[in-house]
């Protein structure tokens, strides 16, 4: 009962900050509702037993990611003249329309009409399985397809921070 | 020492230690701070050759209490054109994350006599979380919202300066400092703080910091210069720079709320004080197996005492950076070493911990059960 | 055994996190705001792999999760940099505004 509690608390707020995300005029007070979606969502995990995942979370989105885009919000000095909604007309209407749509169909077809598949936790699972010791066990385990795409992501990341690189450099006349 | 499990009205000891170990960390990290400004001043007095403060109190101790009126009964000035909500709210932003640390720095280990005669040995810590180093780095991670949004709101071109200064400056040394916080945490082999601490018993030269010599002792100074550029104190006190920015991000706030920023730089010094003690000082463990006479806490707070004096000595003796010789210090120098080190800490703890070798660090644990999807159609 | 909150509800609430972020993307004429609203469809991905992660007793759900957030720092700091470029080139960033591969 507890936890269900727990449960629509946070999902009330994650919501929440998720719609003044998109609706706030002010990037910078959307980035701090990001954050707190973020945070929010932190503790979430922590309730579904990822404690690993939670702590990646706060770490790698609220912590790095976050502060980049506060950093060029800042940057470009764009705190004040975001822009908001694009046209309030028939298109608004539109996108409203279609993210009901969606929500319908993925929320009806996937789940609330077939249910999910049985389930296969074990009280050991939903205790140890999200560990820091369980996810480098996991992840390393040469079983397991997780060894290959952690090597490929490295990749990833470095083409990533050559690009940032190329991308905004100066050109020297 | 042994203490009797004493019973506290309806409770015993050993159910209240987390709360109490909670109480008595927030408690220092709060009163230390006034504490902390006079003790900086004294020592500054000492390093510049003049007397320091000296006039209320005997030797200006009660200088800090007439510091904290003159904040409280200031006027709170709100600036027309600051950004009300975000204001107000980032100094809370700056005190949060080093009031939220302390909740898994555990402070010493005490050995509980039970009502039936066995002896427990209890961490003194408010939650012995075995992921308590990521704890601790999400909310460093965090610290660096109180000061940009505190420079942004403010809506002055110095604050603002002074916000992206310590955004970029805060992202810079994390990643040297977290590289070396994961050489602490391989030669413990755990993400326990408790834990990290327990590896280190035995005398000065099982602590981190002697460790795989050189390399603790290198990831130990890493971790030392970048302590200082994430407290954003000299010589990389850029985000506050007076006489670039005129105090920076702090301009505009005024009365509680600069008290409060004030607060939450010394009481993050404190908490990265207590990490570096933790993870490369052994903690609450005495220098020698003769010395263990002397209480743990004595040794902790003891530790941390010596780091903050060499915090004031720093800001004594060191000029500021220049900003660019500051990130290139960063990027090219700290940055660097710091994954070296962590490289190498890695082959060495492979061959110590390689079946063939005789190892200090427990043999690997038992495997969780991997019962997993990715298993079946891994073939 | 019977998980407290079920499997579906995590779903449910992923789903919705999903569609504010893609109404967003389709309505903001700010890029930084779009490249926050495409981070919080990531976040609603990553919630219903942890939560389908645990309903299976797999720590699979739980590693894509991490490997999305990995991606994402390289999108973000990618997408930022293309920000600022724009910014340096044309001193503007709304999106109606860059249009100069239009026909």
């Amino acid at each position: 009962m507890g936890s269900a509690i727990i449960f629509w608390i946070l999902a009330t707020i994650a919501v929440v900050t998720a719609a003044m995300t998109v609706l706030n005029r002010n990037p910078v007070r959307g980035a701090l509702m990001l954050v707190a979606h973020m945070l929010t969502l932190a503790v979430m995990y922590l309730t579904l037993s990822a404690q690993f995942v939670a702590a990646v979370q706060v770490i790698v989105y609220a912590g790095a990611i976050m502060v980049l885009v506060l950093f060029t919000i800042m940057l470009l000095n764009l705190g004040v003249t975001g822009g908001g909604i694009r046209s309030r007309g028939a298109g608004f209407v539109l996108a409203v329309i279609g993210a009901l749509t969606l929500t319908l169909a993925m929320v009806g077809g996937s789940v609330w009409r077939h249910g999910l598949a049985p389930m296969k936790a074990t009280a050991e699972s939903l205790e140890r399985g999200g560990t820091a010791q369980a996810i480098g066990y996991a992840l390393y385990d040469p079983e397991l397809p997780w060894l290959f795409p952690f090597e490929v992501i490295s990749l990833l990341l470095l083409s990533a921070i050559v690009g940032a690189l190329v991308l905004t450099r100066r050109r020297s006349e | 020492m042994t203490i009797p499990n004493v019973q506290i009205g309806p409770l015993d000891l050993v159910t209240v230690l987390p709360y109490l170990s909670l109480a008595i960390m927030f408690g220092i990290v709060l009163a230390v701070v006034p504490l902390l400004t006079w003790f900086e001043r004294v020592v500054l007095g000492l390093f510049h050759d003049r007397p320091g403060p000296n006039r209320v109190g005997p030797r200006g101790i009660l200088q800090p209490i007439a510091d904290g009126i003159k904040l409280f009964f200031k006027e709170d000035i709100l600036p027309t054109s600051v950004d009300r909500r975000i204001y107000y709210l980032a100094p809370v932003l700056a005190l949060m994350p080093p009031l939220a640390s302390c909740a898994v720095i555990p402070i010493t280990e005490l050995r509980i006599r039970m009502a039936d005669g066995t002896i427990r040995t209890l961490p003194m810590v408010a939650a012995d979380v075995n992921i308590g180093v990521l704890w601790v780095f999400g909310l460093a991670a965090l610290q660096v919202y109180g000061i940009v949004l505190g420079g942004w709101s403010s809506n002055n071109k110095y604050s603002l300066l002074g916000g992206l200064r310590s955004s970029a400056q805060s992202i810079s040394y994390e990643l040297a400092m977290s590289l070396t916080i994961v050489t602490a945490v391989l030669m413990a082999g755990s993400l326990s703080l408790v834990e990290i601490v327990q590896a280190q018993s035995g005398g000065i030269f099982s602590w981190n910091i002697l460790r795989w010599f050189p390399l603790g002792l290198i990831a130990a100074i890493v971790y030392g210069i970048s302590m200082v550029a994430e407290t954003n104190r000299a010589p990389f006190d850029l985000p506050e720079a007076e006489s670039e920015l005129v105090a920076g991000f702090q301009t505009e706030y005024s009365s509680m709320k600069f008290a409060v920023f004030f607060m939450s730089e010394y009481a993050s010094m404190v908490v990265v004080s207590a990490m570096a003690t933790v993870l490369w000082l052994g903690g609450w463990q005495a220098p020698a197996p003769g010395l263990t006479i002397i209480p743990g806490v004595v040794w902790f707070f003891g530790k941390i005492a010596l780091i903050i004096f060499t915090y004031v000595w720093v800001r004594a003796t060191l000029p500021r950076f220049r900003y660019d010789a500051l990130m290139r210090f960063g990027w090219k120098r700290l940055f660097p070493v710091a994954l070296a080190v962590l490289m190498l800490g890695a082959v060495v703890d492979a061959y110590y911990t390689s079946p063939t070798a005789k190892s200090a660090i427990p043999a690997k644990p038992e495997r969780p059960k991997p019962n997993m999807m990715g298993a079946e159609g891994a073939g | 055994m019977i998980l407290p909150v079920p499997t579906a509800h995590y779903m449910a609430l992923s789903v919705l996190i999903f569609c504010c972020g893609a109404f967003g993307v389709a309505t903001r004429r700010n890029p930084i705001v779009m490249l926050m609203c495409i981070e919080l469809m990531l976040n609603a991905a990553n919630l219903g792999f942890v939560a389908l992660g645990r309903h299976f007793g797999d720590t699979g759900g739980q590693m894509l999760a991490i490997f999305v957030m990995a991606v994402a720092a390289g999108e973000v700091a990618i997408g930022l940099a293309i920000i600022v470029a724009l910014f340096r080139t044309r001193e503007t960033i709304d999106v109606d505004r860059v249009d100069s591969l239009r026909l």
